[in-house]
């Protein structure tokens, strides 16, 4: 909502400054969102006379002027316009002016070889109005006297634009501003007593609202003006409209925009001519068309509230009317209407039709039902003294009456919600000035509220008023306690937390991407998810619900890539998605890196980062986090955006959980298929939510401290298995020996090749055994080496290598 | 005597040459070797006469312990050396670089995350969640914003299907929802998570965060509100004192509305927040509109209090001095490094937020 103090200054006396105003209004609730000065560089533009013309000796079309601008030499300037004649007044603009219309800022130039120091003007050139046919002509009587003046009348008041939230539309309006200014003892309320005109004569058009269910027009007001000359508006209605940032169109139109910004009443102006038989408000049948003022053409569907007559459709009540009746300067009759429709009803139609208008926009917050009178008798009376004409009386139909609406309120509520106190006797105040009628009843105020104030309907809605009209300066601040009943985070969160960082200690960075991705790359990788299309995405590339994180840190590792990066790695945790319900979300970090480890080293071997760098990054968070890795479980079984060999999937413990985590290399072809400037990408995933929650906290899993200090033995075993038995099922086997004799074991060598049978690898494991209760003797070990042995055979098929 | 005496002058002086250690151990066994010069005078003992005999151990030993040490010493000398000498050859360049090491960073959005808990933390809110796929109802009717509600217009919403039933929750308020819903009365959470509106360009990104709050008891009044508003940003920009100013505003969910300003200045092209004379908008907040208590099955009588909303990569921008949000996303490797965190920095309250 764009205002000037000077227009506040219609409704309201007050000798404040505008700097006091800036800030009145942002405490009120009603924010400055700017502050321009629309006339800042008016003064250049000069009333001017043009002295001698000459054809311009390289263009046809052209003149070349000598033009006085109240100084002593006269300035050339090359003008091209028709009625540019010797002894016209008109408006000049020098160079170092900005022109209003295209903002262009004007220098001095050669035109077809002729040097041209500013120039002559037109009305849409200067956004006075529409008119581009020719330079402004000024009236002889009038401006003879201003030749080198300032065109424009000073204006001191600067442009405000407001940021008017949607429950006040009242506040669109200049008075419902100054009403809000006024109550917060910001100036004093004019009582505008608009003279009401009086007029014999019937409003002829017969006007009627069909009496239908979800009807969106309840009143139709309506005044016939007869015999109008429409003209140019006059200067001081002109500079009204231009003082706000409006372009001034005809004295009609002028007039019911004026009516609207000033007061917020919306009107319609029809050329009373053009209507067939009188008007009726109805519901819109499926396809019926009409042409709007905006030139465009509207297909309607059912149920839409349209002003109609004998021929079809005039206009969408309340949003936009139709070219048909629409008003001209040669209209000679006008039908007036002003209505009130409801808000629901606007905001559908106008939805559907995706139609955006500043009537639409005042309509669906709700405008004044009972302004219709005052706009019709102000905007009549206007075009009368403008235009001249015959007024009719107004007539007013309605299928409903506009109850007021009445609240009952306990003052005592005010300190409740706001936690301080004001009198009753300035909540009086405050209400009053702002329009409630009130009347006491013991403890309780009954409230009966302002038409204009749709946005009231409760004792909370009272308190909001109050509170902010006397300031929220007046709240006082209660510190908070220090003190805590229940833990920050829950479990899971906390998860959260500790393997976002073990992950970023492991040297990868943090990335937040989108949750929505590029559906190409987002098939890479969805898997057997399907994917969850975004309606009305913000371009192609985002269309989709990310099915894995993958999709965006592979393309965001590609772009730093290409910046010449070569060893990165990096990691986002986040939502993953795999519908498009709420909660068919899952929480995943997901990590990749690229390059190689030890790049261009005077000391370590330069080598590919690979799967057991990743994998070690997994295992090792996972550690951390507080899971016991002797139950890990590990096999090859992975999506398919994985290389297949070397991939694998991780249980926390098998047989009973959900995957907790993928790692491998990304499949080559995918990195074929995006252009990836690396040798080698691997990845992982961990899944949050596959993560069992221990039942108990980390501190009361803690078993007993028990360690033993017999002496322990390592024996080295080599076994010779078929290529298909994993590390994992040799060490399961050892371990499986138990007997509280095996503390560790480790494989220390995997060899395939010479001297073992083809599809057959030798595998060396270093196993610790040590007991708890005594120094084993070589007896002893001599019997847990021969069941290990027996074991793994046994479990495994192995041989052991001799 | 003098037998003793010049053994071991002659020894000592022997001994104060230059000697490798096989010369030493000569000397070693000529000393007291088997037959060695010492030795034998060890078995003189028993022959000296009775009444010098006492006096003749006794300095036999001192000169013995004597030469021993001087062995003893030059020997340690010697190896001494030999480390020495061994070390010297052993001496590397130590300014060659160290094996390479890899860095991790924590992401500023996830730091700033870090710091709301903990200072919220502090007064005893909790961390709730909530999908960030929603439901229509959950993220505006619930919230007293029906559907012909204008205020919907400020919200540039995702849809998921075309009846608009599902959508990007385009604030973290339905967590409000949530959890009243699922829980009783009292409630004092706050939200942080994504949040999604269909608007893209310099100073909007199609996802951004925010952290919703609630504290809803018997008597939660404004004044509370304020003051824990007024300790957040206090807290979070780790000054002592703030301007901070309260601007009556609309969200449909809170009745009476605001919005909340603090004052800042621009000094030597940096921004010093709680000085100055601008103001610059941060969070939006307000008393729980009555329906909504309503909508959750929360009777508004008995019950009341306050919510905010605050956009965490605006305060992580204000805190840390990042000009570009479109840059937060765009997940640049030399942006990451510079503006991210290290893992070991959780900020904490004995330790401080940020170092």
């Amino acid at each position: 909502m764009k205002i000037t103090f000077d227009w506040l200054k219609d409704h309201l006396n007050i000798n404040l400054k505008e700097e006091k105003l800036l800030d009145q209004l942002t405490n009120i609730g009603l924010e400055v969102e700017s502050l321009g000065n629309l006339s800042s560089g008016n003064e250049l533009f000069k009333v001017a006379k043009i002295i001698k013309i000459e054809k311009h000796p390289n263009a046809d079309r052209l003149k070349v002027c000598d033009v006085n601008i109240g100084e002593k030499e006269l300035k050339k300037v090359v003008c091209g316009a028709n009625n540019a004649r010797e002894g016209l007044l008109t408006v000049y603009a020098p160079p170092g002016a900005i022109i209003p219309k295209n903002k262009t800022k004007l220098v001095v130039a050669k035109i077809r070889g002729v040097t041209s120091y500013g120039m002559l003007c037109s009305e849409s050139e200067l956004n006075l109005s529409d008119e581009s046919d020719g330079i402004i002509e000024l009236l002889k009587s009038k401006y003879e006297k201003n030749i080198g003046k300032s065109y424009f009348s000073k204006s001191n008041s600067n442009l405000i634009d407001l940021s008017i939230t949607p429950n006040r539309p009242d506040c669109l309006g200049l008075r419902g501003i100054a009403r809000d200014l006024a109550a917060s003892g910001f100036g004093k309320l004019k009582d505008l007593k608009e003279k009401k005109y009086k007029s014999n004569s019937k409003q002829t058009i017969k006007i009627k609202i069909n009496k239908e269910k979800n009807q969106g027009c309840t009143i139709f007001g309506s005044c016939l003006i007869s015999n109008v000359k429409n003209s140019e508006s006059p200067k001081w209605l002109k500079d009204k409209l231009v003082s706000i940032g409006e372009k001034p169109i005809s004295a009609i139109v002028d007039i019911t925009n004026y009516i609207m910004f000033d007061i917020n009443r919306p009107l319609h102006a029809y050329d009373a001519d053009k209507i067939q038989k009188g008007i009726v408000v109805r519901n819109s049948k499926s396809g019926e068309e009409f042409t709007a003022l905006d030139n465009k053409n509207y297909k309607l569907d059912n149920g839409m509230c349209v002003i109609s007559d004998n021929k079809g459709i005039l206009g969408l009540g309340g949003i936009i009317g139709g070219t048909r009746s629409g008003t001209e300067l040669n209209t000679k009759n006008v039908l007036l209407e002003a209505a009130y429709f409801e808000p629901r009803s606007i905001r559908d139609t106008a939805k559907k039709l995706n139609i955006d208008t500043d009537a639409k926009f005042r309509f669906e917050r709700g405008i004044d039902p009972s302004s219709i009178e005052a706009g019709l008798n102000k905007a009549a009376s206007l075009i009368k003294e403008i235009c001249g004409g015959e007024i009719s009386k107004i007539d007013i139909q309605k299928i409903n009456n506009f109850k007021k609406k009445t609240i009952k309120f306990d003052p005592f509520s005010f300190e409740r919600v706001t936690g301080f106190k004001i009198s009753t006797k300035e909540m009086l105040k405050i209400l009053e000035d702002l329009g409630f009628k009130i009347k006491k009843d013991k403890k309780f105020l009954n409230l009966t509220i302002p038409s204009w104030r749709p946005d009231i309907s409760q004792e909370v809605d009272i308190v909001e008023e109050l509170v902010r009209i006397s300031g929220y300066e007046k709240i006082n601040i209660i510190n908070p306690i220090k003190e805590r009943t229940k833990s920050t985070l829950t479990q899971s969160q906390k998860l959260f937390h500790f393997l976002q960082r073990a992950i970023a200690s492991k040297g990868y960075l943090e990335a937040i991407t989108w949750s929505f991705t590029d559906s190409n790359y987002n098939n890479h990788f969805k898997d057997k998810n399907k994917e969850i299309k975004i309606v009305n995405p913000i371009s192609s590339e985002l269309g989709v619900l990310r099915n894995s994180i993958f999709s965006n840190l592979i393309m965001y590792m590609s772009k730093n890539l290409d910046r010449g990066f070569k060893d990165l790695s990096i990691f986002e945790i986040g939502p993953i998605f795999k519908g498009s319900n709420p909660g068919e979300q899952s929480t995943v970090v997901c990590g990749l890196s690229a390059g190689k480890k030890n790049r261009l080293s005077w000391i370590d071997k330069e080598r590919d980062i690979d799967v057991f760098d990743v994998k070690r990054d997994v295992i090792q968070t996972l550690v951390e986090a507080g899971y016991n890795s002797d139950k890990f479980f590990i096999d090859s079984e992975t999506p398919n955006y994985f290389h297949p060999g070397k991939s694998g999937r991780l249980f926390l413990n098998r047989g009973k959980d959900l995957v907790a985590a993928y790692f491998g290399e990304i499949h080559p072809n995918i990195l074929k298929n995006i252009d990836i400037k690396t040798d080698t990408l691997v990845g992982f995933e961990i899944f949050l939510d596959n993560l069992k929650l221990p039942k108990k906290t980390l501190n009361d899993q803690k078993t007993n401290f028990v360690v033993s200090d017999y002496q322990k033995s390592e024996r080295d075993f080599a076994f010779i298995v078929n290529k298909n038995i994993t590390s994992q099922d040799l060490i399961n086997a050892i371990s499986s020996v138990g007997q509280n004799l095996i503390s560790n074991i480790k494989v220390f060598d995997v060899y395939e090749g010479s001297n073992i049978p083809e599809n057959q690898k030798s595998i060396a494991i270093s196993v610790t055994i040590q007991s708890f209760e005594k120094t084993l003797n070589d007896n002893d070990l001599e019997k847990i080496n021969k069941l290990i042995i027996q074991t793994v055979e046994d479990k495994t098929g192995a041989k052991i290598r001799s | 005597m003098s037998d003793l005496k010049k053994i071991k002058d002659e020894f000592l002086t022997k001994l104060n040459g230059k000697l490798n250690l096989s010369e030493i151990n000569e000397i070693k066994s000529n000393l007291f070797g088997k037959n060695g010069l010492i030795s034998s005078q060890f078995k003189k003992i028993g022959s000296v006469v009775e009444n010098e005999r006492k006096k003749f151990a006794s300095n036999l030993n001192v000169i013995k312990d004597e030469l021993q040490n001087a062995i003893d010493n030059k020997i340690n000398e010697i190896q001494n050396l030999e480390i020495n000498e061994k070390l010297e050859k052993e001496k590397i360049d130590v300014t060659l670089p160290e094996r390479t090491f890899k860095r991790g960073k924590i992401h500023p959005v996830s730091q700033t995350i870090d710091e709301i808990s903990s200072i919220f933390s502090e007064i005893g809110f909790s961390v709730e969640e909530g999908p960030d796929v929603e439901n229509e109802y959950n993220n505006f009717t619930a919230l007293n914003t029906p559907d012909n509600h204008p205020a919907r217009d400020m919200h540039d919403t995702f849809y998921l299907d075309e009846k608009k039933e599902k959508l990007l929750r385009t604030h973290t308020s339905p967590v409000q929802i949530r959890t009243m819903l699922k829980g009783k009365p009292p409630f004092k959470i706050i939200a942080p998570g994504r949040t999604y509106r269909s608007d893209s360009d310099q100073t909007h990104a199609p996802m951004f965060h925010q952290v919703e709050g609630l504290h809803i008891d018997k008597d939660i009044n404004m004044g509370h509100l304020k003051g824990c508003l007024n300790y957040f940003i206090k807290e979070f920009f780790e000054v002592k004192k703030i301007k901070m100013r309260f601007r009556p505003s609309h969200f449909p969910f809170t009745e009476p509305s605001a919005e909340v300003d603090i004052g800042y200045e621009i000094k030597d092209g940096k921004i010093i927040i709680g000085e100055g004379d601008q103001w610059l908008e941060i969070l939006g907040c307000g008393m729980v509109h009555p329906n909504v208590l309503k909508n959750v099955k929360v009777d508004p009588i008995k019950f009341q209090g306050y919510a905010f909303g605050i956009g965490i990569d605006r305060l992580a921008m204000l805190k840390y001095g990042i000009n570009d949000l479109r840059a937060f996303f765009d997940c640049d490797y030399r942006w990451l490094n510079h503006f991210g965190f290290d893992p070991l920095d959780v900020p904490t309250n004995y330790r401080g937020l940020s170092r």
